[in-house]
Parts: C-alpha cells; sequence; structure tokens
C-alpha cells in the first residue's frame, strides 16, 4: 500500500512539474521563465549545501567547484559520448530526455566521485582550517578545468544543447528536497544532526563521524553536480560561472534562509536570485543596495529568516528540533 | 639558474605584499576568530587612497617624483584606512560579534561586496594607473637578475612595517593586552583590559597594513581597479592559514612562500596555473600539519 502511495506522489509531483512548466512557457514572458529556472538550480545547491553546513554542521565553502565538475561531466557526456551511443534520434522526443537524464546523473557521479576525494582527507581539518581547504579545491577544480582544451578552456564550452526547462529543474529541486528531508527523519540523519550538535559526544556514543561526514560531503557534491548538469544544459558555459563568489553566494542562500532548515534553504536561494532582479530598478545602486541589506539581515537576524525552523503547507512554524532541556 | 633567481627575486617583492594583508587577517583572526573578508578590499582602497593622494599632491608628474612625499602618500593612505578599518568594525562586527560565527563571516563578506561595489560606484569600474611617486630604475644583482628598485622598495617597506610591528606587540602594553587578548578575551577583560578598544586598535592596525600593501602594489603593478582586492585577499588568507593563522612570523612566512611559489610556476610550469598553486600547497601542508606551518594544535577539552 505504501509503496502504491508513495508512487502516486512521485507521478503526481512528475504531472504537477509538467503541468507547470506548459503553463509557464504559455503565461511567463521568456525573462520571468529564465529567472525561475535560475532560482530552482540554486534552491538545489542550496539545499545540498545546508546538507553539509546546517545539518552536518561542517562548513564548505566550494560548492561551485563540484557544480563545475557536474557541468562539465554531463556537458562533456552530452557532447562526446551521447552521440556515439543514441546516434542522430538523441535529439528529440523520449531518446533526448532519456539521454539528458543520463547526462544529469553523469554530472552527479562524477560530483559525487569529486566530493569523495575531497571529503575523505578534508576531515582531518575542522572549522576554518576544513572552510579554506574546500575553498582551494573549488578553486583548484575551476583552474584544472580552465586548462582542458576539450571541453573549451577559457573560450568556454559551446555546443552544448540547450535540454534544461522549468519541469526538469523544479523536478531536480523537488527529488533534491524529497531525498534530504527523508534522510534528515531517518537514523542516518539523526547521526548527522548529532556531529553538529556536538562531534565528541557523537563520536563517543558510537556514531561513526568521520563515514558520515564523507558521506553527507558526497551526497551534497552528488546534488550540486545535478544542479551544475542542469545548469551547462540551459546557458553558456564557462568556468567564469563556477568561482569562488558563486560558492559564497550559496553559502548566503543557506545561512539567509536558516541553517538546518530546509525550508529555509528554498526560501533563500529564491530571495537572493530574485532580488538582484527586484533591485534591477536602481541600476548602478543595486549591488550596493543589496550587500548592505545582506549586513543589515545579518545584523538584525542573525540565526537567518527561519533559523531552524520549517515551513510547513498550512503555514504553521514548526520547530525542526527541540530544545535541549538543560541537564543538572 | 639565472631564471630562478630573477623568479625568487620577483616572488620575494610580491610575496611581501602578501605578507603584509595575511598579517590583517591573522591579527583580526587570533583576537575574533573572524575571517575577515573585507580586509582584501581594504587593500583596495588603501591603493585608491593613494592613489588620490598621490594626485592631489601634484606627486607622479615628470620630476615630482621625491621620497619624502612617497612617504606622505604612504602614511596618507595608511591613516585613512586605519579609520576605514575601525569604522568597518564599529558598524558591522560590533553588532554580530556576540552571534555565531559564520553570522559574522557573512557580514565579512557584505562588508567585502559593499566597499567592491562602492568601489565601482566612486572610483569607476576601469582600471586608473597608478602614478609614478618613484622614478622608476632597474638594477642589476647579479648577471641577467634584473630587479626595479620598486621592488627593493616593496622589500624594504614591508620589512620595516613587520619590524615595527612584531616590536609592537612584543615590546609595548597595548601588545602585550593585544596577545593576551588573544589567548582569552574573557580572561583578559576580567584582568581589566579594555577589550573593545584592543579590537579596535587591531583593526586599524591591520588596515593600515593593508594600505600599505596597496599603495606598494601600486608601485610595481600600476593598474588598479575596484575588484583588485579579491583574488590577492583570499591567496593572503590562504598565506595566514599556512602559516598558522593567529601567528604573525607565520603570516609572514606564509606570504613570502606563496609569493614564491606563484612566480616559480610562472616560470617553470605555465601562468594559467598561477591561481591555483596557492591552493595546492596550502592542502599538502595542511594534510601534512592540520594547524599550518607555525601554528599551534589546541588540543579539545571534553
Amino acid at each position: 500500500m505504501i509503496v502504491g502511495r508513495r508512487l502516486l506522489g512521485v507521478l503526481l509531483a512528475v504531472a504537477l512539474v509538467w503541468g507547470i512548466d506548459a503553463a509557464a512557457t504559455g503565461v511567463l514572458n521568456p525573462y520571468i521563465y529564465r529567472v525561475l529556472v535560475l532560482c530552482s538550480i540554486n534552491v538545489i545547491l542550496a539545499l545540498s549545501l545546508n546538507l553539509v553546513n546546517g545539518i552536518t554542521g561542517q562548513f564548505s565553502i566550494g560548492h561551485a567547484g563540484f557544480m563545475a565538475v557536474g557541468a562539465y561531466a554531463s556537458a562533456a557526456y552530452t557532447v562526446y559520448a551521447v552521440p556515439l551511443m543514441f546516434g542522430a534520434r538523441a535529439d528529440t522526443g523520449w531518446a533526448a530526455a532519456g539521454a539528458f537524464l543520463l547526462s544529469i546523473l553523469v554530472g552527479g557521479l562524477v560530483s559525487a566521485a569529486a566530493g569523495f576525494l575531497v571529503g575523505l582527507p578534508s576531515m582531518r581539518l575542522r572549522g576554518d582550517y576544513l572552510a579554506i581547504v574546500t575553498l582551494g579545491f573549488g578553486e583548484i577544480i575551476r583552474v584544472a578545468i580552465l586548462n582542458i582544451d576539450a571541453v573549451g578552456g577559457a573560450r568556454g564550452f559551446a555546443g552544448v544543447p540547450q535540454r534544461t526547462n522549468l519541469a526538469w529543474v523544479l523536478g531536480g529541486a523537488w527529488l533534491t528536497y524529497a531525498v534530504i528531508r527523508n534522510l534528515m527523519r531517518s537514523y542516518h540523519g539523526r547521526a548527522l544532526l548529532a556531529i553538529r550538535e556536538d562531534e565528541i559526544a557523537a563520536e563517543a556514543l558510537g556514531v561513526p563521524t568521520t563515514r558520515y561526514k564523507v558521506t553527507a560531503f558526497v551526497i551534497g557534491a552528488f546534488f550540486a553536480g545535478v544542479a551544475g548538469a542542469l545548469f551547462s544544459h540551459y546557458t553558456y558555459l564557462h568556468t567564469n560561472s563556477f568561482t569562488f563568489m558563486k560558492s559564497i553566494e550559496v553559502v548566503i542562500m543557506v545561512v539567509l534562509g536558516g541553517m538546518g532548515s530546509l525550508t529555509g534553504s528554498i526560501l533563500g536561494a529564491t530571495l537572493l536570485t530574485t532580488l538582484p532582479e527586484l533591485l534591477r530598478f536602481a541600476s548602478a545602486d543595486r549591488l550596493i543596495i543589496y550587500s548592505l541589506l545582506m549586513i543589515v539581515l545579518m545584523i538584525a537576524r542573525p540565526q537567518g529568516l527561519l533559523g531552524r525552523r520549517e515551513v510547513t503547507f498550512l503555514g504553521r512554524l514548526r520547530r525542526r528540533a527541540p530544545r535541549p532541556t538543560p541537564a543538572g | 639558474m639565472q631564471e630562478f633567481f630573477q623568479q625568487l627575486a620577483n616572488g620575494i617583492a610580491w610575496g611581501s605584499i602578501y605578507a603584509l594583508i595575511a598579517l590583517g587577517y591573522t591579527m583580526v583572526y587570533g583576537i575574533l576568530r573572524l575571517i575577515n573578508f573585507a580586509h582584501g578590499d581594504v587593500y583596495m582602497v588603501g591603493a585608491f587612497a593613494a592613489y588620490f593622494l598621490a594626485r592631489a599632491l601634484g606627486v607622479g608628474t615628470v620630476g615630482s617624483a621625491s621620497p619624502l612625499l612617497a612617504a606622505v602618500v604612504l602614511l596618507g593612505s595608511m591613516a585613512i584606512c586605519a579609520g576605514l578599518g575601525v569604522l568597518i568594525e564599529l558598524l558591522a562586527y560590533r553588532p554580530v560579534r556576540r552571534s555565531s560565527r559564520i553570522t559574522a563571516l557573512i557580514t565579512a563578506i557584505g562588508v567585502s561586496l559593499f566597499l567592491e561595489n562602492a568601489g565601482i560606484r566612486i572610483f569607476g569600474a576601469d582600471p586608473k594607473f597608478f602614478p609614478q611617486v618613484i622614478a622608476p630604475r632597474t638594477i642589476t644583482l647579479a648577471e641577467g637578475v634584473l630587479v626595479t628598485n620598486h621592488q627593493i622598495t616593496v622589500v624594504c617597506v614591508a620589512v620595516f612595517l613587520m619590524v615595527a610591528l612584531t616590536l609592537f606587540i612584543q615590546r609595548t602594553r597595548t601588545g602585550k593586552a593585544m596577545r593576551a587578548v588573544a589567548f582569552h578575551r574573557d580572561a583578559a577583560s576580567l584582568m581589566g583590559i579594555p577589550v573593545d578598544r584592543i579590537i579596535t586598535i587591531t583593526f586599524a592596525i591591520g588596515s593600515a597594513l593593508a594600505a600599505a600593501a596597496g599603495f606598494l602594489v601600486g608601485l610595481t603593478n600600476p593598474k588598479i581597479e575596484p575588484l583588485m582586492g579579491i583574488m590577492p585577499g583570499i591567496k593572503a588568507f590562504v598565506a595566514a592559514v599556512l602559516g598558522g593563522i593567529g601567528s604573525i612570523p607565520g603570516a609572514m612566512i606564509g606570504g613570502l612562500l606563496m609569493g614564491i611559489s606563484e612566480y616559480m610556476v610562472v616560470g617553470y610550469i605555465s601562468s594559467t596555473y598561477r591561481d591555483a598553486i596557492a591552493f595546492v600547497i596550502l592542502i599538502i601542508v595542511l594534510l601534512i600539519k592540520p594547524a599550518g606551518l607555525l601554528g599551534r594544535n589546541v588540543a579539545e577539552k571534553v
């Protein structure tokens, strides 16, 4: 029965997503459509980083690096491998969708492998040292891609077919949310939260902290790779999209929404993607206003907009973690 | 071998600039445990302050170059940036000092973005050419190894400032108070040390050193623009971490190491890898010594 209900839910979600896309394509102007697509990609990034930063309590500021790996791996797969595997059929219809799905998976998996490589040695480090190493890996990845000629190097990677639409990104965001939410509610999710609250205590209670931290890194990197894959099949692909500033942007989304709150990440990503667009009326001053708003928000609400709470459909605010009762 | 020594000389000059910026990072981190992301942009403001001061004083036009006026420009921009640093601490960092560290970090990023965008708005996005406040000359150190007098100035000024800073921190009362606050802020406060004032002084000194670096970079690489602080800022922070963050000699060693290795990469491999080498070295060092070269390994209390 439960399997049946789940399946029904999945089918409904898929139908909903395609419906929204069909409606959006017809109704919205291309500019708003584009902002919505970028919003959803950022939602995936923020959710996946929240798993590492907010839920596991590690501090990664190299998320753009994983996004870049996913973007380039999937783009290279689409450009070089798909014609060999599918031939000319891969340009239209179900074959195109299947090939795209595969390339998203490739992007996610390659990025997850990168996440494993980065995560494993980094786990000796804590706090700011971990942060700076993830930043370093992000930059190394970017510079390395810049020097690979097969993916365009400094010219950018041209010729990647545009396959991403709102349906794909909404589906990706929904899947990311569902996976991370279910993970958080599971036995393993509790272990991740325990590591965030007190790593030493968690270890003392028998939680294999290193394994969980690396796992969080790998899952986070996987979804960042998915976001990258969606991004690379949407717009011009160049390493300039994956600089250190992109990583920082994602960190800001997570912190602004509230570390550890999934709906907070969605809110943060949406706000930070649309805010610069909404501020376009101020043209030259828009980034000044944006940065000032950021400072003011941090001073006024240091725990982020939602803190650790989640917003539910009924509009109730629920505490994610109950306050610990004072001991003794 | 000539090539090696030439790149070494270039690397030392460039590394001294990194070291000066890294000192500001490491001092602030030592006291507040805050990665002051805006520090690289204070360095940018330092370069622009020097630029406008030099123009106002008429330094840099033909025949007007004089070491005295150059020193006035340097000190002026250091003073301006010291003020800026104090202002940033007061308006942005002090209100979030009791919040979590990541909140403070995001605030610092906000300040950094603000300085960059305000810089673009005020100074214009196009690069400016830094006036030649000291007439350029090329000096032959050994056969085939050429340095400019600007590079020598950079190293001399940087060494002088570092020695002065070390003496200040080791020998004066204020310096001792700074060490006490870095060691344990609450305990220092209980001993009657005015913690707020010490933090203000730390920001003033760190920002002044960044301004000096901005001036010196204007001498050797005369193209300045509002986003020039981003990359050197990150790399200087990497240098501080490399040397062991919180440690002042560590920042100097880290900065020099970073500058030299960058020029070695440019000389022997390819300039496209220049931005990556800093991080490669960092990761290798941290994997061997997780607290940096001179950092103390703090045992975790349970």
